[in-house]
Order: C-alpha cells, then sequence, then structure tokens
C-alpha cells in the first residue's frame, strides 16, 4: 500500500512559520495587557454568582414562634432517592406532631431538591449556599436546630407557570 | 588600515587614566563581585520563577500568585515548601550519579557568568576595577565550553534514574544540546570577525564603537536566539521534559531540593542566555547612543548606569523568553532535528563565508568600525531577513504537519515505503 500523501496547497500565510509565530505572539501580548479581562474570580474574597435555582445546604424554615415548621409527615424520608433524611416523629398534648430527630447527612444528600417538592408545609429547603466543609465525617450529619440555624436564602423551585424563573 | 587591527587598539585605549587593580586588592573585589553576582543571580533566579508564573497567567487572563505576601514571598514559599519535601531514592538508580546531575546541571550555568562583564569599569583608589569577576582574555571560548557542559547534568539525570521516560527525555536532550550547539558556535563567528577578538570586553567596545551587532548580525542573532532556546530547553524546544509525552523527562524521578536544582538550573541557563544575548548581540552593558562611555573617564554613576542597563537588556530578553513560552507550541522530533541541520546550521555557514566576504571588502575598501560600516552590514542584513521570512519561509524552516510538501519529499517518502515490500517479495 503506497503511501497516500495528500498534499493541501495552502496559501503562505497559513505555511509561514515565522508569520504565524509573529501573529501569535502579539495575540498573547495583547493579552497580557488586557488587565480588564481577567477570568480568574478571587474566590474567599468573590464569589461567582449562583443561580436561584441553585440546590446545595438545606435549611428548615420556622414558625413565628420560632418552632419548626415541619409537621413530620414522612414524606421527605420516603421521597429522599439517598435516604439521608432520618425523622422520628413525636406528637404534643394538643395533638400537634413535631419532628422529635430530623437530620440530614449532608455527605450523603445528592441535592435532588425532592425533599422541598413534596412538603407540605413548605419547612425544609435546600439553599443556595454549597461551602460545606467539616473536620470529621459526623459534622455533616446536620440535627434539627443546625438547620433551623441556617441563615442562607433558599432555592426557588422550578415552576411550570414560569419555565425560564422570571 | 584593516579592522582586526582597529579594536585591540581600542581596547587599548580604555583606560588612559587608570591601571588594573592589583595585588591584595584586586583578590578582595573578585571576591566581593563574586559574593554579588552569586547573590543577585540567586535572588534574580527565585524572583524569575515568580515572573515566569505572573507572566504566563497574564497572558492566560488569570492573575497568577497573588496570596503570600501579596505574590513576592512566593519563591519563598516555594524554597521551604522544597526543602521539607521528602528525597525519593527510587530503587534502581545509579546513586552517586543521580546526586551528581543536577549538580552539574546547575554549575555551568552559573560558572559562565565569571567571564560576563556586567557594567563600566569603576576607578578606585587602588586602580581600575572592571565589574567582570574574570577578564578572561579568551572569555568567549571559556563560555561556549561552559555552557556545552549544561548537556552533562540532563543526560547523567536521564540515565541515572533507570527511567525510560527519564532516559528517553537525556536522550532528546543530548541529540538537541548537540545539534544546536554547533549552530550557536557558528552564529557567534560573525561577531568574532566584526570584534577581532575573542574577550567580552572587546565584543562590547566594539559594538560601542561600530553599532550594536543585531543591526550588523541580525540573522546571526536570529540563529543565536533560536539556538539559545534550544539549549535552555525551552519551549518551543522542551523536548527533554515533554511532560505530554515524557511525563517530566529527564527529572521525572526527582524530587524535592534536587528537583528545585534542576528548576533553578533552567532558570540560571535563561539568565546566561539572555546576557550572551545582551553581550553579543545588544551591546552589553554599553549606554545606548553613546559611543565614548566606555572609553573613561569613569565614574560612580556611569558604572552603575551602564549596570542598571545591562539589567534592563537581560530582563528584557527573559521577557521574550517567557513570551514565547506561552505562545508557541512545542515542535515535532523531526522539526527539531531539521530546523537544526538542515536550516540554522547551513544558514550560519552561509552567512559566515558573506559576513567574512563583505568585512574584507570593507576593509579593502578602507571603511572602518562605524557609522557606514554599520549601514553597510545593516542593509545587508535586511535584505537577507525579508529574503529569509518572506521567500523562503513558506513550510520549509518549520514544516509543519499540514503544510504544503515538496514533491521531492513525497517520492522520497513513496521510496520508502516501496522499498521493505521488495525485500519481504524477495525473501519469499
Amino acid at each position: 500500500m503506497a503511501i497516500k500523501v495528500k498534499v493541501v496547497d495552502r496559501p503562505v500565510e497559513d505555511v509561514s512559520y515565522v508569520r504565524a509565530m509573529f501573529k501569535g505572539m502579539g495575540l498573547t501580548i495583547k493579552h497580557m495587557f488586557d488587565v480588564t479581562n481577567r477570568a480568574t474570580i478571587q474566590y474567599p474574597e468573590e464569589k461567582a454568582p449562583i443561580s436561584p435555582r441553585w440546590r446545595g445546604t438545606h435549611r428548615m424554615l420556622t414558625t413565628e414562634t420560632g418552632k419548626a415548621r415541619c409537621v413530620a409527615c414522612g414524606l421527605c424520608p420516603t421521597v429522599c432517592p439517598a435516604n439521608c433524611i432520618k425523622l422520628v416523629p413525636g406528637e404534643d398534648e394538643e395533638g400537634n406532631r413535631y419532628p422529635l430527630v430530623f437530620e440530614i447527612d449532608e455527605f450523603r444528600c445528592i441535592f435532588c431538591g425532592y425533599c422541598q417538592e413534596v412538603c407540605p408545609e413548605e419547612a425544609i429547603h435546600v439553599g443556595r449556599h454549597y461551602e460545606n466543609s467539616e473536620y470529621s465525617r459526623e459534622g455533616f450529619v446536620y440535627d434539627l436546630q443546625r438547620l433551623m440555624d441556617q441563615t442562607h436564602p433558599v432555592c426557588e423551585m422550578w415552576d411550570p407557570e414560569d419555565p425560564k424563573g422570571q | 588600515m584593516s579592522v582586526v587591527n582597529v579594536v585591540p587598539a581600542l581596547y587599548e585605549a580604555i583606560d588612559p587614566d587608570h591601571t588594573p587593580v592589583q595585588g591584595m586588592p584586586f583578590f578582595l573585589f573578585t571576591v566581593l563581585k563574586m559574593l554579588i553576582i552569586f547573590t543577585v543571580y540567586m535572588i534574580g533566579v527565585a524572583m524569575l520563577t515568580l515572573a515566569e508564573r505572573k507572566i504566563s497567567a497574564w497572558i492566560q487572563d488569570r492573575h497568577g500568585p497573588n496570596r503570600v505576601g501579596k505574590g513576592w514571598l512566593q519563591p519563598a514559599a516555594d524554597g521551604l515548601k522544597n526543602f521539607m519535601k521528602e528525597e525519593t531514592m527510587p530503587a534502581g538508580v545509579n546513586k552517586p550519579l543521580f546526586i551528581l546531575a543536577p549538580i552539574l546541571s546547575f554549575i555551568p550555568a552559573l560558572t559562565a557568568w565569571c567571564v560576563i562583564p556586567f557594567g563600566a569599569p569603576v576607578a578606585t583608589r587602588w586602580g581600575r576595577v572592571d565589574l567582570v569577576v574574570a577578564d578572561l582574555p579568551v572569555g568567549f571560548l571559556f563560555i561556549l565550553a561552559i555552557t556545552s557542559l549544561g548537556v552533562y547534568g540532563i543526560v547523567l539525570a536521564g540515565w541515572s534514574s533507570n527511567n525510560k521516560y527519564a532516559l528517553l527525555g537525556g536522550l532528546r536532550s543530548s541529540a538537541q544540546m548537540v545539534s544546536y550547539e554547533i549552530s550557536m558556535g557558528m552564529s557567534t563567528i560573525p561577531v568574532l570577525l566584526l570584534a577581532g577578538n575573542v574577550s567580552l570586553n572587546s565584543i562590547i567596545n566594539q559594538q560601542a564603537w561600530g553599532g550594536w551587532n543585531v543591526i550588523n548580525l541580525t540573522v546571526a542573532f536570529f540563529i543565536f536566539m533560536v539556538a539559545a532556546f534550544a539549549e535552555t530547553n525551552r519551549l518551543p524546544f522542551d523536548l527533554p521534559e515533554a511532560e505530554s509525552e515524557l511525563i517530566a523527562g529527564y527529572h521525572t524521578e526527582y524530587s524535592a531540593m534536587k528537583f528545585s536544582l534542576f528548576f533553578i538550573a533552567e532558570y540560571a541557563s535563561m539568565v546566561t542566555a539572555s546576557a550572551l544575548m545582551a553581550t553579543l548581540f545588544f551591546g552589553g552593558w554599553d549606554v545606548p547612543f553613546t559611543a565614548r562611555d566606555n572609553i573613561g573617564p569613569y565614574s560612580g554613576w556611569l558604572s552603575l548606569l551602564s549596570v542598571g542597563i545591562f539589567l534592563a537588556k537581560i530582563l528584557f530578553f527573559l521577557f521574550v523568553f517567557m513570551w514565547v513560552r506561552w505562545t508557541l507550541p512545542r515542535f515535532r522530533y523531526d522539526q527539531l532535528m531539521s530546523l537544526g541541520w538542515k536550516v540554522l546550521l547551513p544558514l550560519a555557514l552561509v552567512y559566515i563565508v558573506l559576513i567574512a566576504t563583505v568585512m574584507l571588502g570593507l576593509s579593502a575598501a578602507g571603511i572602518g568600525p562605524g557609522f557606514y560600516q554599520a549601514s553597510i552590514l545593516g542593509s545587508i542584513n535586511i535584505i537577507l531577513i525579508i529574503v529569509l521570512f518572506g521567500v523562503f519561509d513558506r513550510g520549509r524552516i518549520i514544516s509543519p504537519a499540514y503544510g504544503r510538501m515538496h514533491p521531492r519529499e513525497i517520492e522520497r517518502l513513496r521510496r520508502l515505503d516501496r522499498r521493505p515490500r521488495v525485500a519481504a517479495e524477495a525473501t519469499r
């Protein structure tokens, strides 16, 4: 089998190494002095904007009296595909259900947002927050108090009436 | 008067009032100069690593290191990190050579500095002090000899590592450096022809008198620059370490301070190459547009100014080194070899003959170093550059993978292909 050499007849500007080199060097020096267009975001000081639909760290909303809105209906542990919500329901003297134990393992969570979607009381939310770091694995299991103490804004779920989020 | 006689005479006339220092002051001044050069050099090399990262970042629209002391302490932090890292010693290495190699690659680059003049002489109470550690009469030959030793460090590192990637890197570097060494040496012959001497001081004086060699010998400068890039293993000639194919090439197995020493050696040889380019082609420490500044009388301010100018020239070339590195992609191995042997070497040889002829003609016509000589040589160079870059550079200087191929080359490839088939048929 003979070598089939395809000879492409290109114009001189394309095959001249020196010209191409000077062109390239012109481009790089242009970028070098283009100080206003730096792509870097200086992370801890400045943060990239996140989407209003960002699903991050959970947050438990509270009532005016400061209690968790959760009524321990058990829908979120049921719907959770990652099985990361632990819920032990309790009932007070007036017959109101409330969570005795409500824990979310943020390590197990896949941040699908089903818990927020399924919640009838709009109590549990996924939030627009992503900086979770801990010194131990146990630290990622957020209990009820910790979920209530979160202050970050919550995720705005996708609305079929307003698909583009306007 | 022939050119060869003019320049040494000029060099003799350099010190009408002052004789060089002698005896004990000479020794002390030399030690002082060594200390200063070593300190400035090492700090400079450290800062160069920062400069490289900064420039690469700016070229790529980033900010670069800016955390440790606003970025200025980054070299110190890197150094500290390298001191604290583990010195690995892989099984099967040739231990003495493995340890010797980084040292061998670092020392030649540093040693070359002892003959490079870095400023106008200073007049002191004890006599004239030349701002050069050792004013060797054969300075340039010394540099050629010393810089070519740099290849040993890399080859030994590649061989003693007992690693296929390191060995390949070492092999490549030996082939590359030996090939470009020749072009580098050849490209400097015209410089020596013009200066009529191999002492670096007389080369600088000749340029102060007869115009910078970049005008006189532009083509030689280009050859020298390309060869210098290849000698320092910088992109586009970084085949010895080619991280995409050879991991890290010759220093794959090195860690901690031994790796760091290779890193320092790369920058050190960059500084040396820049200093050589500045000295041989850009007038060294010569203050531009003043022809008489290196004849005296000398003053401290003049020396300081000349040192500053020399530093500025070196920094400019260092910037070019980095600029090119972050612009051009690496050559293929065959491109590297054909550029060295088929383009640069014949070009350098032809250029030597041409310059020698022109110099002979000029001295026959009685034109010594000066404006006329510079303008004649300069116009010859402009014509040569236009011819080289405008006419010959059509896929020939570097043959691109996609470029047009000469019909002869295609025919050669076809012949190569036919050969084994014929041989196979004959054996059947």
